[in-house]
């Protein structure tokens, strides 16, 4: 459990890039951070393991502050993972990967062994470990920086953005890899985005932030959508446009779902989901 | 052209093997004292640069001190620094110019280096958690050695162009030569001496050149290549796929 206690940061040019920030991280679900930019989504995640030092207030991993921690060792018992997979381009994609083992003193085989059987489980062939990143296509740097994430096998799990610089396609492969990955691992998940049907799709719970990191509201994806918490959330997930304002219409075969463009989405099944 | 007919056959003349200074050691003492004050030099250049790309701290005086000593007349210098140290330490007087010459490009080569690193992949790096030293040492060092090359390449042929003036303070090196043949107005002498000078900086130059690129890592070498010349990457893809 990571539990953020009136988390505040301001910067010395004096922009408050997080105010009075609170927040309780369940253990083993996978939180979504959501936000435009500026709403410090980032810096609230850099600050679980001190990338970023707040200027007051404290974050907890399992009731111990992480500011008694050193930040290296802290460090390297969390899994990070960054929006352009933030590999080292000189070092092949196996150096990459055992890159935390190596750090915390795992002998040079058995860290290799531990490297291949992770790109196994994020599903890069291991034909591409004496590749270097640069060989690699954007979709499989970053599956190499989730794998360098996880090689260490920690309990916890940031990633910010990663998605965000792969076309839509990958992207689309990744987040279904993502949920695959949880559902296997059950790792604690931050995860940090501005598309919000990416938020809704993988967090079982899912923070929507405004400027300042004030929380405009928490709650599951349904949660959410059925009831946003202000005009702001609403306009913000867009419930009255797209594929989220839908109209039933009746047909001779039942009532079918139609978005707010026309088009048919879906056809409504009577029941409980 | 006579003149350089005469200053080619001056080079190769059999006189050059033998008389007071043969054109051998000339040739050896005018690379070791290049050799001495560029080594020198990278001892306290290139710590001091890493500490700065990495820190970013002292970067303005770093800036100012290369400025400020590409100004600095060598000759003059030279001269100074036998005054001060007096005639009995000539040597040690003249290498102390050629090092303070050295520093300012080798300083630059090496904080250059560091800064001229992603900060992304810095970022990336830390954020796994290296410490601040394994950063430098991992990353930041092997990813700028590229232009800490290129920094101690200018610094070997200004050193190597200067230590001529070696000749002046003492015997030493091609510069005596020339020193001697102004003396004598013996012009095929002086050229030839110059000639001998120009032939080793293009030397040294083409060497660091080679250098320079053999320090570019893989993994960064072949993205540049890929993205410049698609039949490589062509046959790059063949000799991979092959290979798996």
């Amino acid at each position: 459990m990571i539990e953020f206690r009136s988390v505040t940061k301001t910067y010395p040019d004096g922009t408050v890039a997080v105010a009075d920030f609170d927040l309780v991280v369940p253990p083993h679900r996978t939180t979504v951070l959501v936000g435009s930019s500026g709403s410090g989504k980032t810096t609230l995640l850099r600050m679980i393991n001190r990338m970023v030092e707040p200027t007051s207030g404290t974050i907890e991993i399992d009731g111990t502050s992480v500011l008694d921690r050193d930040p290296v060792q802290l460090r390297r018992s969390i899994g990070y993972v960054l929006q352009n997979g933030g590999l080292l381009p000189h070092q092949r994609v196996i150096d990459n990967v055992t890159t935390v083992l190596r750090l915390t003193g795992t002998p040079k085989r058995a860290a290799r062994e531990r490297a291949l059987e992770v790109l196994d489980v994020v599903g890069l062939d291991r034909s591409l470990a004496e590749r270097y990143p640069s060989q690699l296509s954007g979709g499989q740097q970053q599956r190499v920086g989730v794998a360098r994430a996880l090689a260490a096998d920690p309990n916890i799990l940031l990633m910010d953005e990663p998605f965000g610089a792969v076309d839509p396609i990958v992207r689309a492969e990744l987040q279904t890899e993502t949920l695959r990955l949880q559902q296997e691992l059950n790792k604690t998940v931050v995860f940090v985005t501005h598309d919000v049907d990416e938020a809704f799709l993988l967090g079982d719970q899912v923070v929507i932030l405004q400027e300042g990191a004030h929380v405009a509201q928490i709650g599951s994806p349904s949660e959410i959508i059925e009831n946003p918490a202000s005009e702001f959330v609403a306009s913000f997930i867009g419930v009255e446009r797209g594929t989220r304002a839908l109209h039933t219409k009746r047909t001779d075969r039942g009532t079918v779902l139609v978005d707010t463009a026309g088009r048919t989405q879906g056809v409504l099944v009577e029941g409980t989901a | 052209m006579n003149l350089f007919a005469d200053a080619i056959a001056w080079i190769f003349s059999p006189d050059r093997a033998t008389g007071a200074l043969p054109l051998s050691e000339a040739i050896g003492t005018h690379l070791a004292f290049t050799a001495v004050a560029v080594l020198l030099a990278a001892l306290l250049a290139v710590p001091a640069g890493w500490v700065i790309g990495h820190t970013g701290r002292g970067r303005e005086f770093a800036v100012a001190l290369s400025g400020a000593a590409r100004a600095v007349p060598s000759f003059g210098l030279v001269l100074l620094l036998v005054l001060l140290l007096g005639v009995t330490h000539k040597v040690a007087a003249s290498t102390t110019a050629f090092v303070l010459l050295a520093v300012p490009p080798i300083l630059a080569g090496a904080y250059t280096g560091v800064e001229a690193v992603d900060r992304r992949v810095v970022d990336g790096a830390r954020s796994v958690g290296m410490t601040p030293g394994q950063v430098l040492r991992k990353v930041e060092v092997p990813l700028g050695l590229p232009l800490l090359i290129g920094g101690l390449r200018s610094a070997t042929l200004q050193v190597v162009a200067t230590v001529t003036l070696a000749g002046y303070v003492g015997s030493w090196g091609l510069g005596f030569y020339i020193v001697q043949g102004i003396q004598l107005r013996d012009f095929s002498q002086i050229l030839g001496a110059a000639l001998v000078i120009v032939v080793l900086a293009v030397v040294l130059d083409l060497l660091f050149a080679l250098l320079e690129r053999a320090v570019v890592p893989r993994g960064v070498s072949a993205r540049r290549a890929e993205q410049s010349d698609p039949a490589r990457r062509r046959r790059r893809r063949e000799v991979a796929t092959s290979a798996t």
